[in-house]
């Protein structure tokens, strides 16, 4: 009870924080449209290359895009590093705030971003003619793994944040890991038309096993026992990296 | 009964800064502790300790009875901190952050609303409650802090130097507050600062902290009374080091003479009587005075006494020691 209350306290805050700014709440709402539509005209021609299986390239790429957009969770940490260098973050410590609602508050608020981008570019891509086969459940279980995946991002981010206290190793950590793992998996382009060392790499990699399943979840023929299985997968970096996100308080701590 | 007990406080940042050698004191129930010392003496480090920031390499503190390595959350739930910097979250309103303040002490529904709406009128923050708090004027944000410190009225409180960066009038109107807090609220007060006369108006006693330790400690005025005369400052045409050493050093009722540039430093049993034997001694040694004061013996001479070295110097010479 008292670590939910604490962690809607610490979400509440955020979301406030960020409704009042009027350019980020412009750009979070344009941001996926532009996504969408520049991947979408970029690599319209990608559909007739041979082998690519599927309808058209925009309902290929809705889930990827929807998989990138959670992608930008990594940042969600640069909140922390404020809160950290201006003190707030120090007056929570010193209170008896369940500290893990300090990093599930955070990620409360990036997923709940998420997901608003992300009806967003399903309703647009919805609206160019792309079809969900799997109706609202298919979407749905999209949403819910680039959920995960946006919280494991976030968690670290955060994590990353308090053990490294500075803006600019957090910007290097995260523009330095995005790209590659973008490419590394099958948000863009379609598994079989992967080189085969991109193709093993990309097993390893949760960008891909969200993009696998979400795509899965929104084709025509839903594997549900490969969505499980790559949602069991992130749901284990998640506990994992959530764990690691609130322990970095303690080392915190140790050199504060 | 001790209300905050440290003793032996040992702490070393990375890079070998040690930031606390040995640091112990006791502070009573109900009255105001005052930590002086220049910045990175240790004093901020101090607090981070006591309030559960940070772990000691060494040495025990207990706070409200409670072990603060081995209690942490309970310690937390008894004690107030203001930071030295802000706590507020400035993207929030004065009302919001009550509010979120009292929810984490698990203050919710009707209690919770009269809590934050009693201490927005106490801080004369009540206009002001439904604006954010990065528009609101540093006087206006140091009590927003004092008040969020104070949300679950604990029996103690820590204050990290809480008037720094405040205007003449915002500071005095703090200092009231926080001699309200201690008398008529009984709250036992830990206060840092480096202003002299903040400490010599708050605390009923204080302790003098140089490098990681406590040098001296009393009430202000059996500090102050330790000094015996006054203090001769005399300001010379030049500066000079060796010449005026020298020339003093022979000089009968002349102690604790400190020489800075052009401004010379010495203690006499009497200052009256003292100035045109130590000027015509001066100038007979071919230094010029341009002028002579004698003062009455301030913490800064305390200071200077035991620290070796005079407060303004100390303040500018020491560079900060992770905040």
């Amino acid at each position: 009870m008292t670590a939910l209350r604490h962690t809607w306290q610490v979400a509440l805050r955020y979301i406030r924080a960020l409704l009042r700014q009027p350019a980020w709440v412009g750009i979070s709402l344009t941001q996926p449209v532009i996504w969408l539509l520049l991947f979408g005209a970029l690599f319209k021609r990608t559909a007739d290359i041979p082998g690519f299986s599927g309808g058209s390239y925009i309902e290929f790429l809705t889930p990827g895009v929807v998989v990138m957009l959670a992608m930008s969770s990594a940042w969600v940490g640069m909140g922390f590093i404020e809160d950290i260098n201006r003190g707030t973050m120090d007056r929570l410590l010193v209170s008896p705030i369940w500290r893990g609602a300090l990093n599930l508050g955070s990620v409360a608020q990036s997923v709940l971003s998420l997901v608003i981008q992300s009806l967003i570019v399903i309703g647009l891509s919805l609206a160019v003619g792309a079809h969900f086969h799997n109706g609202i459940a298919g979407v749905a279980v999209l949403i819910g793994v680039a959920g995960l995946l946006g919280a494991v991002f976030a968690s670290l981010s955060n994590g990353i944040a308090v053990l490294a206290r500075q803006r600019e190793t957090l910007i290097g950590i995260v523009t330095m890991a995005t790209l590659p793992l973008t490419f590394l998996s099958t948000a863009l382009m379609q598994q079989s038309l992967l080189p085969g060392w991109i193709r093993w790499a990309a097993r390893f990699n949760p960008v891909n096993w969200a993009a696998e399943a979400g795509r899965s979840a929104a084709g025509p023929d839903a594997d549900w026992g490969l969505i499980a299985t790559r949602a069991g997968f992130l749901a284990l970096l998640l506990l994992a990296s959530a764990a690691f996100a609130t322990r970095a308080f303690n080392a915190y701590q140790r050199s504060a | 009964m001790k209300t905050i007990e440290a003793s032996n406080l040992r702490k070393t940042y990375g890079g070998g800064v040690r930031a606390l050698d040995g640091l112990s004191f006791t502070v009573e129930e109900g009255t105001i502790f005052g930590l002086l010392g220049p910045n990175g003496a240790g004093k901020s480090t101090t607090v981070k300790i006591l309030t559960t920031l940070s772990r000691p390499d060494g040495g025990e503190a207990r706070v409200a009875g409670l072990d603060v390595v081995r209690n942490p959350e309970r310690v937390r739930r008894s004690i107030g901190v203001v930071g030295q910097k802000h706590g507020l979250d400035p993207e929030a309103t004065g009302r919001e952050n009550l509010e979120m303040q009292a929810e984490i002490y698990g203050l919710v529904g009707s209690a919770r609303r009269e809590r934050v709406e009693q201490l927005l009128e106490r801080f004369g923050l009540a206009e002001a409650a439904g604006r954010i708090a990065k528009t609101y004027s540093g006087g206006m944000q140091r009590r927003l802090d004092v008040a969020l410190g104070l949300v679950h009225q604990p029996k103690v409180l820590f204050l990290d130097e809480p008037t720094t960066g405040l205007d003449p009038e915002a500071r005095v109107e703090l200092w009231r507050e926080i001699e309200r807090l201690a008398g008529e609220e009984e709250m036992t007060i830990l206060l840092t600062t480096h202003y002299l006369e903040e400490a010599d108006r708050l605390a009923s006693r204080l302790a003098i902290v140089d490098r990681g330790r406590i040098v001296a400690e009393g009430t202000p005025d059996e500090l102050k009374s330790e000094l015996r005369g006054d203090t001769v400052q005399v300001e010379l045409l030049e500066s000079t080091n060796g010449a005026a050493t020298a020339a003093l050093s022979h000089l009968a009722g002349v102690s604790e003479l400190a020489i800075d540039g052009r401004l010379l430093r010495a203690r006499v049993d009497n200052g009256a009587a003292a100035i045109p034997s130590l000027i015509t001694t001066l100038e007979r040694a071919g230094l010029r005075v341009a002028s002579a004061t004698i003062a009455r013996p301030s913490l800064d001479d305390v200071y200077l006494r035991h620290a070796g070295r005079s407060f303004q110097q100390a303040h500018t010479n020491t560079k900060e020691v992770a905040a």
